[in-house]
């Protein structure tokens, strides 16, 4: 067998794999897709594009008397963003600490982080849901994001601080030299040159809350409040297959804006978490 | 280096700082010595009554029903510890500071004026500063739950010993006695650490396995269209993973679900019960784990091939290797080397994997004779002792064992990566 029968043979089983791929991931989209225009509320019957297709549960979900679906939209942006701002200011500040300055407590702290950040945040559910109950903080969104911000910061401050120890400390001397004060090299010198690592901390704490179930399951009991992992699961749970298609319609609307995001973005946190990852 | 000690107001200034300031006074420095005797006589008068209800209500857990809410004086309590542990940080730095400058007096040296020693205070108080807020919230939010459930799992706080019908009370190790001795919760907790274990394993081999593959067989050099083959294979990372497990929960349902109306009625094969029959329901969440989880490690390993310099390959050529045995040498050992701590997360991760098996059937099926459903994993069935029968003490018992597990393997794995031996971290 020549060389060359040989590559278009590899090749040619390359593709076919990667196309059995394609089906497998492009299938359950196109299928909830389809499911989407199925008209009226289930599916018995079913194919890729439904004979009489239909917008109407799309329609549904935006028309606000009749479903809480664009509340829940705006409870999970909310939630995501107010939680992101105030992680990532908490998180800099301390990774800054942690970077620059050798104080008392400072290896305490680090090793704290480091074992606090195996732990997953909702392992002590039980607690939350508990306390929660004791302060009066269930059932409101302050409560959850105090938890996602509490949540994100262990693992976020390592990842910052491994950045921040790599920007040489002749800047902050030199700047001190010059007279500027201790905020000042924070937020004039250091921040301007940690954006990169600041874009990645503030794409995952705002992408952890928008995909967190359980805690937002756990803390929020009112449909007015849920956010929309809660929402969807719920319109899918309560009456199983008879309020499929809003649902598939529903996941539609999360499901591509999100993922254009994400595409769009990979280039920047990807190459945040190889470096980070890779380098342990 | 031996110090000449001239007199000894050192001593004479720690012993008088038992009562904050006095030391500092004592060293004249009235000042600081205020500061300290203000901070101190504040704190007694502000949290003297708290610690005592606390510290009271954590050792007895209420004696006295409607009065006593057990679980709130336990609140209380482990708040109060925290306070005590604020007040001794203080008391030493107190102690230290009186040391010091007692010592500097000793030795003949001068001691800082205010001006300087407000300058020290914002030069070695600044990263204090900065880290409070963050470390607040921690406090509160991370750490407080954490030891409460650690106190939690040895109450008996549950559905009928809760306020205002009964007092919780510490039971000691009871809960973990019966964890392992009453056979209801003892072949429960049994079975459904297996199937962690068994899910744990095999679903995260899975991913990592198809990533590595499909990574190596994208990155051959002569295949066209690498850019949008990547985009396609990065797709299922990027929809938000609930609303791609509760599709799937839909297409595996058994009575109008695709896979079991379209795919197996095209290949002539009788319906699956998916989702009533607990062996098929393990398989298919395990599929749809690896068809979720395949991305992240793709993505990883692209990495890592393109940073592997081609010399290595054109040596290996020369001396004769074969394709596969290029693949064996030279790829898998550099893949796995450099990402060995992703994949370990990998793994503690599906140990925790919550969404997929609580959204996808709820843990269900129910099995008989044990108190959780045939693919609950310790974290789901938790979720539900919690959730639904509110067996708030037993949820802790399994939650301290579970944790105790993930803890083990994650510093195991820490103690060779590298940001933990840095010696910076010393």
């Amino acid at each position: 067998m020549s060389i060359k029968t040989r590559k278009i043979i590899r090749l040619t089983v390359t593709y076919f794999i990667i196309a059995i791929m394609a089906v497998v991931i492009i299938y359950p989209l196109v299928w909830v897709f389809g499911a989407s225009l199925t008209p009226g509320t289930s599916i018995s019957s079913f194919s890729i594009i439904p004979e009489n297709p239909t917008w109407d549960h799309y329609k549904k979900l935006f028309n606000l008397e009749e479903s809480l679906y664009l509340r829940w939209y705006w409870n999970t942006i909310k939630v995501s963003l107010i939680s992101m701002v105030a992680s990532v200011i908490s998180i800099s500040l301390m990774a800054y600490s942690f970077s620059r300055y050798r104080f008392i407590g400072r290896k305490h702290g680090l090793i704290t982080f480091l074992i606090l950040q195996m732990i997953p945040n909702f392992a002590a559910l039980i607690a939350i849901f508990v306390l929660a109950n004791v302060t009066g903080l269930i059932n409101t969104h302050l409560g959850l994001i105090l938890v996602y911000i509490g949540g994100a910061i262990p693992m976020n401050t390592w990842l910052m601080k491994g950045y921040l120890d790599s920007i040489p400390k002749e800047l902050d001397e030199s700047a001190r030299m010059d007279g500027a004060g201790h905020f000042r090299i924070f937020w004039q010198i250091i921040m301007p040159l940690a954006r990169p690592m600041i874009a990645v901390v503030a794409v995952f704490t705002f992408i952890t809350p928008f995909t967190d179930f359980i805690l937002a399951k756990v803390l929020l009991r009112q449909p007015e409040q849920y956010t929309l992992a809660v929402g969807l699961y719920e319109l899918v749970s309560r009456q199983y297959g008879s309020e499929f298609t809003l649902f598939a319609a529903g996941s539609i609307m999360i499901a591509v804006p999100i993922a254009i995001l994400f595409l769009s973005l990979q280039k920047y946190f990807v190459s945040g978490l190889t470096a980070g990852g890779i380098k342990g | 280096m031996d110090k000449v000690y001239q007199s000894n107001h050192r001593k004479i200034a720690t012993a008088l700082s038992i009562i904050p300031g006095l030391g500092q006074f004592y060293n004249r420095q009235y000042l600081k010595g205020s500061i300290f005797l203000v901070l101190a006589v504040s704190f007694l008068i502000a949290f003297w009554d708290f610690i005592d209800i606390g510290i009271w209500g954590i050792v007895t857990l209420g004696e006295k029903l409607p009065r006593d809410n057990s679980i709130f004086l336990m609140v209380y309590g482990i708040i109060s510890i925290f306070l005590l542990i604020l007040a001794a940080i203080i008391m030493i730095i107190n102690l230290r500071d009186a040391y010091k400058n007692g010592e500097r007096r000793d030795l003949g040296q001068p001691l800082n004026s205010v001006r300087q020693q407000y300058r020290n205070l914002i030069d070695y108080g600044f990263p204090y500063l900065m880290l409070s807020p963050g470390f607040l919230l921690l406090l509160f939010v991370v750490i407080l739950p954490i030891v409460f459930m650690l106190l939690l799992a040895f109450t008996n706080y549950d559905l009928y010993h809760n306020w205002p019908a009964q007092l919780t009370d510490w039971v000691g190790l009871e809960n973990f006695k019966k964890l392992f001795t009453m056979s209801v919760w003892r072949d429960t907790f049994l079975s459904v650490f297996s199937w962690t274990i068994i899910w744990t394993l095999v679903a995260t081999t899975l991913q990592i396995s198809l990533g590595v593959f499909l990574a190596v067989l994208v990155n051959q050099k002569d295949l066209k269209g690498k850019g949008i083959i990547r985009t396609l294979l990065i797709l299922p990372w990027a929809v938000p993973a609930f609303v791609t497990i509760l599709i799937f929960s839909g297409m595996f349902n058994e009575s109008f679900g695709a896979i079991n109306t379209v795919i197996l009625d095209a290949l002539s094969i009788s319906p699956i019960p998916w989702m009533t029959d607990p062996l098929w329901t393990r398989i298919a969440l395990i599929l749809i784990q690896t068809w979720l989880g395949f991305p992240f490690i793709f993505v990883m390993v692209t990495g890592v091939l393109q940073a592997i310099p081609n010399e290595l390959y054109e040596a290996a050529k020369i001396d004769g290797a074969s394709a596969f045995q290029q693949f064996k040498e030279i790829t898998l050992p550099l893949i796995l080397y450099s990402i060995a701590p992703i994949l370990i997360t990998q793994y503690t991760f599906n140990f925790n994997n919550f969404n997929v098996i609580f959204l996808f059937n709820g843990g269900g099926p129910a099995v008989e004779g044990q108190n959780a459903g045939g693919t609950d994993i310790l974290i789901s069935w938790i979720y539900n002792l919690t959730m639904t029968s509110q067996q708030y003490g037993m949820a802790a018992a399994i939650t301290m064992i579970m944790s105790a597990v993930v803890i083990a393997i994650a510093i195991w794995q820490f103690r060779r990566t590298r940001s933990y031996q840095e010696e910076d971290l010393m």
